[in-house]
């Protein structure tokens, strides 16, 4: 089963890697604004149905995809949809 | 220097961490990741200060019998995810992280300081440096506590100089973390004057709630002889083979 994380900094969290995408976006002349850079992780997870997909990848969050202090994630399962 | 495969030592059956009292060079490891690039610089200044250094693969899941552990500075795992954050799972960490629940005295530098805090052996994590540039330079450090086991060697407010080079030295805690680490007293080092990489409050260092496992950006194996301009850190590297003398010695 599909599964894609997608992994953010939080609120709040300086992101100097966006702020530089922000300036260089601005430099070519677009108007942007809180340029933000996080990370797309997408998997194949062997489960049953989407709950089950979905707990999997949840323990997965917590225990090595995402560091709670900084980083939010979402879990996005398409056969869920 | 002695490369360690714990318990394939042929010949040297009880692997004992000091050989004699009279002798008492304690033996320290140095773990290795794959990317861990000071190990050798850990491993002589280690060396130099009196112990004897004893490298451990990441892959090993225990320790020799040693009083202390190092963990180097580097890109354990090519820093993928986040620095520091593949290198928890090995299982040589497993054994470091035993051996700290023990009272075991852990320092981790730079990427070291990153395996920890991934580890949830030390609080906070380590972000991108601000400017998004490694930094490369001697920088110097005002000493907050001198009454934790490896700071020992220190007085509080003496300023230590030091090199740095990261580019994921940032430290970082929520407001709420921060709180309970001033309240601990657990920021032990801060950058005075020039922050090379935006740490918040200018953290360079923090140790556990213990005091047993301590953290920093700097590299103190890097300035333990005066000609390669600074020997500050021996006092850092010197503290932990002590501490580890202390420990092998002491009746189980």
């Amino acid at each position: 089963m599909k599964a894609t994380v997608l992994v953010r900094p939080k609120p709040g969290i300086l992101d100097p890697q966006g702020k530089a995408i922000e300036a260089s976006l601005r430099h070519l002349g677009f108007a942007v604004e809180d340029a933000r850079i996080g990370r797309v992780v997408d998997l194949e997870v062997e489960a049953t149905d989407p709950d089950q997909a979905r707990a999997e990848v949840e323990r997965m969050c917590a225990e090595l995809l995402a560091n709670p202090l900084i980083e939010s994630y979402e879990i996005e399962l398409p056969e869920e949809a | 220097m002695t490369e360690a495969r714990v318990g394939k030592r042929p010949g040297q059956p009880s692997e004992p961490g000091l050989q004699s009292a009279s002798q008492a060079k304690p033996r320290v490891a140095v773990v290795v990741f794959p990317g861990s690039n000071d190990v050798t610089d850990a491993a002589l200044a280690l060396e130099r200060l009196g112990a004897e250094p004893v490298l451990v693969w990441h892959g090993d899941d225990e320790l020799p019998q040693v009083g202390g552990v190092v963990l180097p500075g580097g890109f354990s795992y090519g820093d993928y995810l986040r620095a520091g954050a593949i290198a928890r799972f090995s299982p040589a960490m497993r054994a470091v992280a035993d051996f700290a629940a023990e009272g075991g005295f852990v320092l981790g530098i730079c990427n070291g300081f990153q395996v920890l805090s991934e580890a949830g052996l030390l609080p906070g994590v380590l972000r991108p440096n601000e400017s998004l540039s490694f930094v490369c330079r001697d920088v110097a450090l005002r000493v907050e506590r001198a009454d934790t086991p490896l700071l020992g060697g220190c007085e509080v407010g003496q300023r230590l100089t030091i090199p740095v080079k990261h580019g994921e030295g940032c430290y970082f805690a929520d407001a709420e973390l921060l709180a309970q680490l001033e309240a601990g007293n657990q920021v032990v080092l801060r950058y005075d004057g020039d922050n090379p990489n935006g740490s918040l409050d200018d953290i360079a260092g923090v140790v556990n709630s213990e005091g047993n496992v301590m953290g920093l950006m700097p590299h103190p194996e890097h300035a333990v002889d005066p000609l390669l301009g600074s020997a500050d850190g021996a006092l850092i590297l010197g503290a932990l083979v002590e501490r580890a003398r202390e420990r092998l010695l002491a009746p189980a």
